[in-house]
């Protein structure tokens, strides 16, 4: 196990670095010095001068790919362009949103999906699981971000059980704080569990047809027990690789339903740091990104051999 | 069997999109840049069969032009995707285990830690906004997608005898790569294009949504849903219409592509999710 995950972690820490340096590049070619654009066009050039070294522009490519790199890795994320405040304060406020939601919309798809799949695979060619297949059909289809806008016309504009978005802080309370992010967490998480339930099903069907459920089921196990007791578990390799999967898509897909609700999150932080050309919040908010993204393929490696312990020795 | 009803509803939906989006070229029942505030948030019916929005446009016209941009959008987005995906699985899975794969492979799964959304942002950052951005995000974004399936497919095939009897006739890895792989693992390759069609359509929404896709005035159902979430309480019809239309869009893909792949190959189906 130990080597597995030895193994793991290098690959881990080779994309992180191979995806910086892609992230420090892309960043890189953009023309323009935010030093001028910040100070305006009357700006003397010792001004930007100053102001370049300040925020640490000026030196080689390579002193300050390791300097932004060396900083990332201390929790040092530079100081805002344009909110003139440290990124790692600004990141951290905004994470404080972005991510319960995110945490929040895929144990709820979660929470959802496996039930269903496990119910609509144990009913399998039934009116109930054709049911359950048509709606995920639809599920798979609808944008999630339009769905938030459906959930807030039904839920605040008509019935108007809660306001139509905005965040009342942490500092509220636990209870306020969940109750905004309610609406959004699930208009990210139905159409995730539509896709979450396919598979699900049909990974359990899958293992229905091995040999050791029929072995099973002849030592006299009924079909829902042969079916909790042995199909879960070796169902579960492919539903975790779409949960690594949606990970990511959730994380995308807050940033973008941050919009609908008015959310303080990173969303609502990167669109406007790209308005303002804020690139030094893009540049760590895209790395932020994709090492959560990164992180949890990580993670959903080590889950695999925890599930299936032939992989270890691979 | 079950095949069949798939097809057809797919087939006509995506039919019928299609239809709708070029017909948009020579044809729509208003301008859709003339602005008429006389008419603003006419109820559908009469001239206006869908009614207009809060600047006088025609839905109608509006839903047809914005087909467009996604169809467009989604489509050259498959073709990157396609395009360097399928050469590079190929490649990979010709000199299966060698440093190629190997570089193709981890080229791959760094893509994968970029999500659509992200490189568009990038993209965003570096050059601006506008519909070529969404373009070029999704496409990259489906490169890894193809490389990956063609390198599976074509994988399987590598250990069949007739190419080894391919191979013992002299033929290079190139040439059977592309004369007896790619005719085989073609079906496979349409019924994935179908599905990242769909999935181009769903991230061409998002995209123009937050504003990192097409760029006024050119219609788009994405920009539609943001300039309507401001009317959500007095014209909720203005929200609901494009989502809808992007709804029946991408159904109509999913539907086609689940169809194709009974039609074409029934081994696939069992491994359908």
């Amino acid at each position: 196990m130990l080597r597995y995950a030895l193994t793991r972690l290098l690959s881990l820490s080779l994309s992180l670095i191979a995806a910086s340096v892609a992230i420090f590049a892309a960043i890189e070619v953009i023309p323009g010095d935010p030093a001028a654009y910040m100070l305006g066009l009357n700006a003397a050039p010792e001004t930007v001068a100053v102001l370049r070294d300040e925020l640490g522009l000026s030196g080689s490519v390579w002193a300050r790919y390791l300097d932004w790199i060396s900083g990332l890795a201390t929790g040092d994320f530079g100081i805002s362009y344009t909110y003139r405040v440290p990124v790692a304060e600004l990141v951290a406020q905004r994470l404080a949103v972005s991510l319960p939601l995110a945490a929040y919309a895929l144990a709820l798809s979660t929470a959802i999906a496996l039930p269903v799949g496990l119910w609509a695979a144990a009913r399998r060619g039934r009116g109930a699981d054709l049911g359950i297949m048509a709606a995920t059909q639809l599920g798979i289809a609808v944008p999630n971000f339009w769905f938030a806008m459906l959930l807030v016309l039904v839920f605040a504009v008509k019935l108007r059980w809660v306001s139509a978005g905005g965040f009342p802080g942490w500092e509220a309370g636990l209870g306020p704080g969940l109750k905004a992010l309610t609406l959004p967490a699930v208009a990210l998480a139905l159409p995730q569990a539509a896709i979450l339930a396919r598979v699900m099903r049909s990974a359990l069907i899958e293992t229905l047809g091995q040999d050791y459920i029929r072995s099973a089921r002849a030592k006299g196990l009924s079909r829902a027990q042969a079916l909790r007791r042995h199909a879960f578990r070796n169902a579960l390799i492919p539903v975790l690789t779409i949960l690594g999967l949606q990970f990511s898509f959730l994380l995308a897909g807050a940033i973008i339903i941050e919009n609908v609700f008015f959310l303080p999150g990173l969303g609502r932080l990167i669109f406007q740091a790209i308005t303002q050309r804020d690139l030094i919040v893009v540049e760590s908010v895209v790395m932020l990104l994709v090492f959560a993204v990164i992180l949890v393929t990580f993670l959903v490696d080590l889950a695999y051999a925890a599930v299936d312990p032939r992989l270890k020795r691979r | 069997m079950s095949a069949r009803p798939n097809l057809i509803a797919g087939g006509v939906i995506s039919g019928a999109v299609l239809t709708l989006a070029a017909l948009s070229l020579v044809w729509v029942p208003h301008d859709v840049t003339a602005l008429n505030i006389a008419e603003r948030l006419r109820p559908p019916g009469g001239p206006y069969l869908l009614g207009t929005d809060q600047l006088g446009r025609d839905m109608l016209a509006m839903l047809m032009v914005g087909a467009r941009s996604s169809i467009a959008v989604a489509l050259v987005a498959v073709g990157i995707g396609m395009g360097a995906g399928v050469p590079l699985g190929l490649m990979a899975a010709a000199t299966r285990g060698g440093w190629l794969d190997e570089i193709v492979m981890r080229m791959n799964d760094l893509i994968f830690a970029f999500p659509a959304l992200v490189i568009a942002i990038l993209i965003t950052a570096i050059l601006g906004p506008s519909a070529l951005n969404a373009i070029l995000a999704i496409g990259i974004f489906n490169i890894p997608v193809f490389a990956r399936v063609t390198r599976g497919a074509a994988l399987g095939l590598w250990t069949l005898d007739y190419i080894r009897a391919a191979e013992l006739a002299g033929k290079g890895r190139a040439r059977i790569s592309t004369e007896h792989v790619l005719p085989n693992i073609a079906n496979l390759l349409i019924v994935q294009a179908t599905i990242q069609f769909s999935l181009g359509i769903l991230a061409e929404a998002g995209l123009s949504y937050v504003g990192l896709g097409a760029q006024p005035p050119t219609p788009s159902w994405g920009r539609m849903l943001a300039e309507a979430q401001t009317m959500i309480y007095t014209a909720p019809r203005l929200a609901i219409l494009p989502g809808l239309a992007i709804v029946l869009t991408v159904l109509g893909l999913n539907l086609l592509g689940d169809g194709l792949r009974d039609a074409l190959d029934p081994r696939l189906r069992r491994a359908a999710r």
